[in-house]
């Protein structure tokens, strides 16, 4: 399922936090966000998500303009992971990825034993099937952070939304997520902080910079060391490495601060 | 490959589902029986205490016409003044505890009730308004009135919260302020307007008391609770939802304003409908939805009937204790839940603390 956002702008009072965002994503597509802190991508993935309204410009999912269709109906086809979601209740790991379900019950259709399997899926899926009873406030930030993968996955989406999912994971775990989401050949949009991950595991990359859309392209088109320093004010050099990807090193005492770095622009 | 469940259905949980099918039903029935004891009980104890025999023939007299030969008095102290009684409180209990277990999720906040919220305050200054000042005389009753003024109090509660910040204590320090200029309200109506005799009468229901509930009351509690509690019933898939957060909640289909409007309205007329009948009552909104967690969890879908029974339940026996412990003398019944209510209270407030 495609899903593209047109012209989306979204404002806080008169601070315009995403300005006129145009873009698609294809069927199975990887599309990686990055940009530096504040620049608007979750503010750009929640209108993506439906939940937050554009001040102006719309997001169509599938054929349909996004606010013309349910929201139940978009949660069984539109999955969306936030940057932080934590819970002070005692529910268990199982309990938390069981919320996928939600999408697909009514008040008076129960539980059933597919919804059960799916669960489990999911659970294994993201690698936490041996620790599906422990309590939330025990697990590990990295824990929490697949299961909420996992409770995506159980409201078996065509789109993903996710943002920073990577946020707390050990190098091993960022990677099998990554891997493990692209497996999945969704329609994936995700915001990343790490640039060489994006280059291994994105179709494209889009860079969000105070809230414009600044390039959208492969990733060898768009992580220049033109660009990185001038996004995020960080001296780069970008190579090809064995296998094709494009490889990401920064060098050391060439972060200028940020207000340097506007001087730089303007 | 697309993310696929596998293509059969495990067994162990083909066999977990239909055990779990018949326990529920199990379990439906054993609190039935529960509430029904204790509403016999209810009925049996009190200054003269009345044989379970004689109870349960009186009942049967009034409602199958089953002419038991019966002692007038007896059976008029059972029907008349005891049963009903004891039906008021499990409604109230009931009611204000789904109240509280509501707010709680909904709030996201574990000190969230009807009380400590001033929804209770505020139908309190309703009901006096309409029964002293005659706001809206002929149109407003006192329970309508009660309504309107949990209505306004929560909503200049939650625009007090919303100014003062968007942290989890904001509500509660809102809510502890709207209650006292509630309080202070209705006192000042009380004292303006009510003759002396008014003004006790009205200061001893404020306290919460079931001395003066007769069968029409059950007439207002009764079907507001149960209509309270089935649409909470309806909502408990949404309640659990709400457990990441509202943005989580959205994501998951849920409509989430119009579920936060439909289940506060809910809970507020709930609390009014109880304030009006019998005073407002403190803790049981706080106390019991915690309890009942304790008991089967937070899913919502056991929490809330479970939350009803305890809380049912708990006011019956508050009542009987109120009814008893002096003997001669009915103490207010909410002198019986703050005594149990605040110890329990300050539990919380320190497991709260511990948890980072
Ligand atoms: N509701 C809001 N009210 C006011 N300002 C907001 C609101 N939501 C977001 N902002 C501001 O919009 C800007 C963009 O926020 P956003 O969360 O989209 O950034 P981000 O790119 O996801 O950053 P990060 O990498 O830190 O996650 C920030 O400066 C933030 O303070
Ligand atoms: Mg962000």
């Amino acid at each position: 399922m495609k899903i593209s956002a047109q012209k989306l702008c979204w404002s806080a009072g008169n601070l315009e936090i995403v300005r006129d965002v145009s873009f698609d994503v294809a069927p199975g597509e990887f599309l990686g966000i990055i940009g530096p802190n504040g620049s608007g991508k979750s503010t750009l993935l929640s209108m993506m998500a439906g939940i937050r309204k554009p001040l102006s410009g719309q997001v169509m999912l599938g054929d349909l303009p996004i606010r013309s269709i349910g929201s139940r109906e978009i949660a069984r086809s539109l999955a969306f992971v936030e940057q932080q979601a934590e819970t002070a209740e005692r529910i268990t790991a199982r309990q938390a990825v069981e919320l996928g379900r939600t999408p697909y019950l009514g008040p008076l259709s129960g539980w059933s034993v597919n919804d059960d399997d799916i669960v489990d899926a999911a659970l294994d899926n993201v690698d936490m099937a041996d620790k599906a009873d422990r309590l939330w406030h025990h697990l590990s930030g990295g824990e929490r952070q697949r299961l909420h993968i996992g409770r995506a996955l159980a409201q078996e989406p065509r789109v993903l939304l996710l943002d920073e999912p990577t946020n707390h994971l050990d190098i091993g775990h960022q990677i099998d997520l990554l891997e493990l989401v692209r497996r999945q050949e969704l329609t994936v949009v995700a915001a990343l902080h790490d640039l060489n991950h994006a280059a291994m595991f994105c179709d494209r990359i889009a860079i969000m910079d105070q809230g414009r859309m600044t390039a959208i392209g492969k990733p060898a088109e768009v992580l220049t060391a033109e660009t990185i320093s001038t996004v995020f004010g960080v001296e780069a050099t970008v190579a090809p490495d064995e296998d094709g990807i494009c490889h990401v090193r920064f060098r050391a005492g060439g972060a200028r601060r940020n207000s340097a770095r506007k001087d730089a622009i303007s | 490959m697309r993310f696929r469940p596998p293509a059969l259905p495990n067994k162990r949980h083909a066999v977990e589902h239909i055990t779990s099918k018949m326990s529920r039903t199990g379990v439906a029935v054993a609190a039935l029986v529960i509430l029904a004891a204790a509403l016999i009980a209810g009925a049996a104890i009190g200054e003269t205490s009345i044989p379970f025999d004689i109870v349960l023939k009186t009942v049967a007299n009034r409602l199958f016409n089953a002419g038991y030969p019966l002692e007038p008095l007896d059976e008029g102290i059972v029907w008349a003044y005891r049963l009903s009684r004891a039906v008021v409180a499990a409604c109230c209990g009931a009611s204000l505890a789904l109240a509280g277990a509501v707010l709680q999720s909904l709030l996201r906040n574990p000190l969230a009730d009807p009380y400590i919220l001033g929804i209770s305050a505020g139908a309190s200054t309703g009901a006096v308004a309409v029964a002293l000042l005659g706001f809206g005389a002929g149109v407003l009753t006192m329970p309508m009135g009660a309504l309107a003024g949990a209505l306004a109090a929560f909503l200049l509660v939650s625009l007090l919260a919303v100014r003062a910040g968007s942290g989890s204590n904001a509500i509660i320090l809102a809510g502890v302020a709207g209650s006292q200029m509630f309080n202070a309200l209705t006192s000042f109506v009380v004292t303006k307007s009510a003759t002396a005799e008014q003004a006790r009468g009205i200061m001893f229901w404020l306290l919460g008391n079931l001395s003066g509930v007769r069968w029409p009351d059950v007439g207002l509690a009764l079907p507001v609770t149960l209509v309270g509690l089935l649409i909470c019933l309806w909502h408990v898939r949404a309640l659990d939802a709400f457990a990441f957060g509202n943005q989580a909640a959205a994501s998951l289909g849920i409509r989430v304003r119009r579920v936060q409007i439909v289940l506060i309205c809910t809970a507020a007329a709930m609390t009014a409908a109880m304030v009006s009948l019998v005073g407002s009552i403190g803790f049981i909104g706080l106390v019991i939805p915690h309890a009942a967690r304790l008991i089967v969890g937070v899913r919502h879908g056991r929490l809330l009937p479970v939350t009803a029974l305890v809380g049912a339940v708990f006011m019956i026996v508050a009542d009987i204790l109120s009814r008893t412990i002096i003997s001669g003398q009915v103490l207010p019944i909410g002198v019986i839940t703050a005594l149990f209510g605040a110890p329990a209270f300050a539990f919380i407030l320190g497991q709260k603390r511990a948890r980072p």
